[in-house]
């Protein structure tokens, strides 16, 4: 289980440090500060070992999170808590960053005595947690007896998640699903690898104790109801096929503690009772039929020892009437570049000499079009005889629709006690697709 | 860089700088030099000329940034060209860049020795300067051929400034140090020397570290220098401190100098002019008055100085030798340092007192600070202070206060860091040892050592009291008392119960007439510690109560009944189980007269160089004991009294190494006992009766091997062998051996090896010493062992390399020969191995292979040359190229020379290279097999043989050994199963011979009939003879 938990700003200087067992001494401060924030060596490794102690680490921006054990823990576990505990200080004040560590280090000492207990994570439900740690002290002292027995058996009840009698004039919940869509291709064209990670997340604002159901078209449940229930083999999935365009593969997915596992286990059905506010309903990855909303050409010329050609083009492969925003191309260039020319139709590019790069960024960008860039990098001779690697030409954008062809097909939500029904409770859906890593070489 | 900072400071360097510190993270750092480099780039790359200072300050930022870690890879050429400008800045940073950033094989090179080689020429003194730091900094071995002429001749040109000559003669030190072969010795060295009387002393200070370097390396060159040193070293040292101005460090006079020249001095003997001579001794003893003087100044600087210089006087009193009256001061002015407040000084008080102990002058005076001493061992706090002190301890010992320092290591042995705890027990071993007057008090001391520190006490220790305690009559009777008393305390250490079984074993009966220490008293006593010990000491104790069924009759049957008792017939460790079967059964069968015979006490060990010693030498690492050996030789004849082992210890030495091979060299834990391969089928089912005569065999190898603390290696196996260098041993007459288990002997080992001498074996444990193990299994196996400084007659190649490539060859207590070899087709390949098993350098050592008459035009064998000298424990490569011409039947012989602690040995193997070692394997089918069978029938080209199996008919084995000859076995040809067919082809250089072979095993006659068929008969009778001894 975790001993101790610490979080350091980029100096290695200690912010936050509490230690949940007595195995965890002081030197382990220093270990990690010397071994791992102040090795010579970048320190790639997640997970450290140093004196027969595991330091698991996190990075946000300039902030170094640290938990640490001496037992031989589920390491999958103990970040899955890091980056709950990420969440949790986010949801509680905004960006992880020194100054508000630093400004809110009593609110973190009480999350932290809240969320672990000697060493075992427990309930790190932001909703849940709002409801006894609060920004404002005061507010503690106007909570009736009865509401404070009532967030303890919330707290410590089968549903830990949602407290029961909330009531909402409007019944309205909100579904994003937000996809990040990684590739590397070749500069020939042929995708090399490609993957969307995605993730749905919901925003309730629901009365009483409602039961809701998720539906997307999954192949597999999508194969299913083709079938009608009966198991006429061959023939049936071959018509499965021809559903895939509207039916996705999903190669693995997680869901929220709320989601009943045993319900999707058996039917494949994602049923559940929402917690209160926003939260994220499940994660998923996709490998297969991937929508690539960009293809980028590279062409790179050199002309002698000093002078480079560069002319890059990018299509939109997607609906004309969609519009992709903040497109983002990021051409490399050699480390001895002592000048750049740059000439581009659309958008706005530049070189920027502190990243080696040109950046060159175009507002907006419609389906089916194309744009394209060329520029003359030159070079200063070096007594260097290594060969520029080369590496490939990035790209950030964001689209409104999910790359990897996921719908949400219905959300039904059911609340028997209180008399409102499913078509009473305004929906909105709402798809974001955004990059990951997306390069071509060149 | 005080003339960058004011006047024409550059501002940008400073505005970079400062960015780079307030980065909040490494990101943003490498950020902020990505772009800093873009616009040097830019700037490099622009097209207008860039003025001096801001290549400078470009420069200036390049250097910063790959001072931080990243790589640069331009900017060279401008910097190459700052060089060339006339402002001292923009040539410093030049420089700078230069010394720091190109590497030797750059192709600028050539640029910069131009621009250094025009400012050595320039007549600037700062520019000199400059040119020749970066020639020290870079001090490649370019630099060196470019300059190495230049250099020299700056510094003894009679115009050239302090400072440059004081830079000249530090670049020449450097280039000196790292190419010397390149720095030439000529005319310029003897003007070297008249530096020493320059004016500047800084030109002097650096001189003398210069002249220091050469003088080591050619003494003779620089001879002068002693009487100029000397005279500068006077001058210094009694001139009043103010009259050097500069050079006076916290009122001390030119410390650093001082040390400097008193190192030179240290090159070479006291001066034999005596003017000089005295004038150098005046010098020395104001140096010692000087540090009776009330210090000049509090501050720590002064006595350091100060220090420094008396330190490296009396460096320089202990390295001459040979004024008696400075040694006696220099002892007593240490003394003082020895109570003094810095832990510094008294670590090197007690240095120093170590070597000055060694002088026969100091010796004495050293002696009168043993109780500082003693008591700085007891209150120190820091280790290695106090290591320090064991060692001058050790180092001033002698018969005088031998007793009184053993003592105090033995009660501070209690205290000791663990770290140093194994030396201290050592020492107090030898020390035990060399200065014992009275052995009884040689014994306490000891048993206490096990007591005190039983852990840390080695093998080594406690086999030397045993040897001791064997070779000394008078002091038997009291080790076994005190043995026995010792042996009552309820706990105690294992290596006490080895002593004590050993002990006790060999001379219980001497203490059996108390009945405090009845005989079954002690068998008690002993016993009760059995079960506690580890399974060498408990191999130990059972031939401990075997010698005790011999002493005391009267116990025999307790100890039968121990014997017996499941625990030891039926143990799991083998060697046990052996030994218990084994001495049941001899106690049972033999008579008592067999039984006294086998059993009788161990005869006197030879004498030998104390193994401790050696060991304490390996621990050390050389240099730091030899100064005491050296001591002990010259006080040999007064320190010890009566016929004793030191004296043989210079014998040893001198004569060598039939014996020195010792305790130490081979030391396998003395109950390993050497098993005869006959007793294998004896263990296969041990609690059936077997025939009495099948019996004996094992028995009387047994008991031959008694206590396995036995045997020198040489010693034993040429006795075996019977090869007659009786010259080196039999200082013991073997004892009478009973004709039966002498004959009985012979059988056992008749098997492989050629007649023996039969009395020999039972003085294999009467010459007992540890280590025969090796021994003994390596004469199974057929390996034959030659005595050295013998030209023995050479032996058989051993035939256990006829199925395989790889294995020891020979080896002795000097030498160990390892082979590996590999074949293709008619070409061979040997990895010869000499492994130099002692401590001490093979000298002259060299080999070459005989191909003896026709052997040579049938086989050519090349050796590859290799170093004359193998350094003790290394080991040595060789390779040997083989071509085979064609069949042949002889075996090169491999002839070795080396010289080893002055005498020259000679050793000639065999080379196992045979013929079949030019095998290809065949696969074929059934047809192609028979079909071939026939068409070789010819009466010449078949031989058969029919021979009884010398080993166990092991399918699996049989396989092994067919395959490792070289042929493929083939499957399912024979329409028997059980027997084993091959092919295969012999690749010479001129033919290729095919063969086909049938072995025929028959289990029930342990027979074999083994058919060769190939299209040369000599090939097949050759082929038949190497197969046929392999089963």
């Amino acid at each position: 289980m975790i001993g101790g938990l610490f979080i350091y700003n980029h100096k290695g200087e200690v912010l936050i440090s509490r230690v949940y067992r007595d195995d965890i001494g002081r030197n382990a401060v220093d270990a990690f500060r010397v071994n791992v924030i102040h090795a010579r060596q970048q320190v790639r490794s997640p997970v450290t070992n140093i004196a027969r102690t595991s330091f698991f680490h996190v990075k946000r921006a300039n902030i170094w999170l640290a938990a640490v054990t001496k037992q031989n823990v589920n390491a999958a576990m103990v970040f899955e808590f890091l980056y709950k505990m990420c969440d949790v200080m986010t949801a509680y004040f905004g960006k992880i960053s020194e100054e508000n560590i630093k400004n809110n280090f009593v609110l973190i000492y009480e999350l932290l005595d809240e969320i672990l207990d000697f060493g075992y994570p427990q309930n790190s439900e932001t909703g849940a947690l709002k409801t006894f740690i609060t920004q404002q002290g005061i507010k503690g002292q106007h909570q009736t007896k009865e509401e404070q027995s009532q967030i303890t058996s919330q707290v410590t009840g089968q549903i830990g998640w949602r407290r029961e009698g909330i009531k909402y004039r409007r019944n309205e919940l909100f579904l994003d699903v937000l996809e990040s869509v990684n590739l590397l291709m070749s500069p020939q064209g042929q995708v090399l690898s490609a993957h969307v990670s995605g993730r749905v997340v919901m925003k309730s604002y629901l009365s009483g104790m409602p039961e809701c159901k998720f539906g997307m078209n999954d192949k597999i449940v999508i194969d299913k109801q083709g079938k009608g229930g009966t198991t006429d083999e061959a023939g049936k999935s071959e018509l499965g096929g021809s559903s895939g365009k509207q039916s996705i593969a999903i190669d693995d997915c997680t869901f929220h503690q709320c989601v009943r596992l045993s319900k999707f286990d058996s039917e494949r059905s994602i049923s559940f009772i929402p917690p209160d506010g926003e939260y994220e309903l499940m994660r998923y990855r996709t490998t297969k039929d991937i929508i690539l909303p960009f293809r980028v050409i590279p062409l790179v010329r050199e002309v002698g020892r000093t002078k480079l050609e560069v002319k890059v083009v990018i299509k939109s492969n997607f609906k004309p009437s969609l519009l992709a925003q903040k497109i983002e191309v990021r051409i490399p260039t050699p480390l001895n570049t002592s000048g750049v020319q740059v000439i581009c139709m659309k958008g706005k590019a530049k070189y920027k000499a502190s990243e080696n790069a040109i950046v060159w960024k175009i507002k907006r960008m419609a389906g089916m079009k194309e744009s394209q860039i060329s520029a003359e990098i030159e070079l200063l001779p070096t007594n260097d005889k290594k060969k520029w690697a080369r590496p490939p030409i990035s790209m950030n954008f964001e689209v409104p629709f999910a790359p990897s062809g996921l719908k949400v097909r219905y959300l039904k939500v059911f609340e028997s006690k209180l008399n409102y029904s499913d078509h009473d409770v305004i929906k909105w859906v709402r798809y974001i697709g955004r990059s990951g890593i997306y390069e071509t070489r060149c | 860089m005080p003339a960058v900072s004011k006047g024409d400071g550059m501002r940008g360097l400073a505005v970079f700088i400062s960015d780079i510190r307030n980065c909040k993270s490494k990101e943003a750092e490498i950020k902020r030099i990505n772009k800093e480099l873009a616009n040097i780039r830019s700037k490099f790359k622009g097209d207008k000329a860039l003025d001096g200072y801001s290549k400078k300050k470009y420069v200036c930022k390049l250097l910063f940034i790959f001072l931080l870690g990243h790589d640069i890879d331009f900017g060279h050429m401008e910097a190459v060209n700052l060089l060339s400008s006339n402002k001292y800045t923009e040539k410093q940073i030049g420089y700078l860049f230069i010394s720091v950033l190109v590497n030797s094989n750059s192709d600028l090179i050539r640029l910069i020795n131009n621009a250094i080689k025009n400012d050595l020429a320039s007549r600037n003194p700062t520019f000199m300067n400059l040119a020749l730091h970066c020639i020290a900094n870079v001090g490649s071995r370019e630099m060196a051929e470019a300059f190495a002429a230049d250099v020299p001749r700056i510094l003894v040109a009679g115009d050239t400034m302090d400072s440059v000559k004081q830079s000249a003669a530090l670049c020449l030190l450097r280039l000196n140090r790292t190419s010397p072969d390149l720095v030439p010795m000529g005319e310029w060295t003897a003007r070297v020397v008249h530096l020493l009387n320059d004016q500047h002393l800084g030109v002097v200070t650096a001189a003398t570290s210069l002249i220091t370097t050469l003088a080591q390396k050619n003494p003779d060159d620089f001879k002068t220098s002693v009487s100029l040193a000397v005279a500068r070293l006077s001058r210094i040292v009694t001139s009043a401190s103010t009259d050097l101005q500069d050079y006076t460090y916290y009122f001390v006079a030119a410390p650093w100098l001082s040390v400097k020249l008193l190192r030179l001095l240290q090159c070479y003997p006291p001066p034999e002019d005596a003017a000089i001579r005295g004038r150098l001794t005046e010098c020395l003893e104001t140096i010692l008055n000087k540090a009776q003087e009330p210090p000049k100044s509090k501050k720590v600087q002064h006595s350091n100085a100060k220090n420094a210089v008396l330190f490296e006087a009396i460096s320089l009193i202990i390295h001459h030798d040979s004024e008696p009256t400075l040694l006696v001061r220099a002892c007593n002015q240490l003394g003082q340092f020895l109570q003094h407040r810095e832990t510094n000084l008294r670590y090197l008080a007690l240095e120093s007192m170590c070597t000055l102990a060694s002088s026969e002058f100091s010796h004495e005076a050293v002696k009168t600070h043993i109780e500082t001493v003693i008591n700085a061992l007891k209150t120190e706090r820091d280790v290695s202070v106090r290591q320090r002190a064991v060692d001058l301890l050790y180092a001033m010992c002698d018969r005088s206060n031998a007793k009184q320092i053993v003592a105090e290591m033995l009660s501070y042995l209690e205290t000791a860091d663990y770290s140093i705890r194994e030396e201290i027990v050592l020492k107090v071993a030898i020390l035990a040892e060399k200065y014992a007057v009275d052995y009884t008090w040689y014994v306490d001391t000891i048993l206490n050592l096990i007591r005190i520190a039983g852990d840390y006490v080695s093998e080594e220790v406690w086999y030397r009291v045993i040897q001791i305690v064997i070779n000394r009559d008078d002091v038997q009777g009291y080790a076994a008392k005190t043995v026995f008393e010792a042996l009552q305390a309820p706990a105690c250490h294992e290596n006490l119960v080895k002593v004590g079984g050993y002990i006790l074993g060999e001379f219980g009966n001497l203490i059996a007439g108390d009945p405090r220490s009845s005989p079954l008293v002690q068998f008690n006593l002993l016993h009760s510690k059995f079960h506690l010990c580890s399974v060498p000491t408990r191999a130990l104790l059972l031939s401990a109560y075997i010698k005790f069924i011999n002493l005391f009759p009267e116990v025999k049957g307790t100890i039968q009944e121990v014997l017996r008792s499941d625990s030891q017939l039926r143990n799991a460790d083998v060697e046990l189980q052996q030994r218990a079967v084994e001495y049941l059964r001899l106690s049972c069968v033999a008579s008592t007269d067999i039984l006294a015979t086998v059993l009788e006490e161990m005869p006197p060990f030879p004498e030998r160089e104390s193994s401790i010693l050696a060991k304490l030498k390996r621990k050390k690492g050389p240099g730091t004991v030899p100064d005491i050996e050296e001591n002990r030789k010259e006080r040999n004849a007064n320190v010890n009294g009566g016929p004793n082992h030191t004296s043989a210890t210079s014998n040893a030495k001198a004569s060598p190494p039939s014996f020195v091979g010792d305790l130490l060299a081979p030391a396998p834990p003395p109950t390993n006992r050497p098993r005869p391969v006959s007793s294998a089928s004896f263990l296969q089912n041990p609690l059936t009766p077997l025939p009495p005569q099948a019996y004996a065999i094992p028995l009387a190898a047994s008991a031959g091997t008694f206590y396995q603390v036995a045997a020198p290696a040489a010693a034993s196996s040429t006795d075996l062998l019977g090869l007659g260098s009786s010259t080196s041993l039999n200082s013991t007459p073997p004892a009478a051996a009973p004709p039966t288990a002498a004959s009985l002997l012979v059988d056992v080992f008749s098997e492989n090896s050629p007649p023996v001498s039969a009395p020999a074996h039972i003085a294999v444990p009467a010459t007992a010493a540890p280590a025969a193990d090796d021994n003994f299994s390596s004469i199974t196996t057929k390996s034959f062992h030659v005595a050295e400084s013998i030209l023995a007659d050479v032996q058989e190649p051993t035939d256990k390399f006829v199925c395989k490539n790889n294995g020891v060859l020979y080896e002795n207590q000097l030498l160990q020969i390892g082979l590996k070899s590999e074949y293709r087709q008619n070409l061979g390949r040997m990895y010869v191995f000499f492994g130099n098993k002692t401590s001490t350098q093979f000298l002259n050592f060299a080999s070459n292979v005989v191909c003896q008459d026709t052997l040579a035009s049938q086989l050519n064998v090349h050796l590859k040359p290799v170093d004359p000298t193998v350094d003790g424990g290394a080991q040595l490569q060789q390779i040997i190229n083989i071509e085979c011409v064609s069949d042949f039947v002889e075996a090169p012989v491999l002839n070795i020379q080396f010289r080893y602690g002055g005498t020259l040995q000679n050793i000639a193997v065999k080379l196992p290279i045979t013929l079949n070692k030019f095998f290809q394997p065949t696969e074929m089918m059934s047809q192609d097999f028979f079909q071939r069978w026939k068409q070789l029938s010819a009466p010449q080209q078949e031989v058969q043989k029919i021979f009884k199996a010398k080993h166990s008919m092991d399918t699996e084995v049989t396989k092994a050994k067919i395959i490792g000859f070289g042929v493929a076995l083939l499957d399912g040809v024979d329409p028997n199963p059980s027997n084993f067919v091959g092919a295969g082809v012999i690749h010479t250089k001129t033919t290729q011979v095919g063969c086909l072979l049938r072995l025929e095993p028959n289990m029930q006659a342990q027979m074999y009939r083994l058919t060769l068929r190939t299209s040369r008969d000599t090939v097949s009778q050759r082929l038949c003879d190497l197969l046929s001894d392999q089963f």
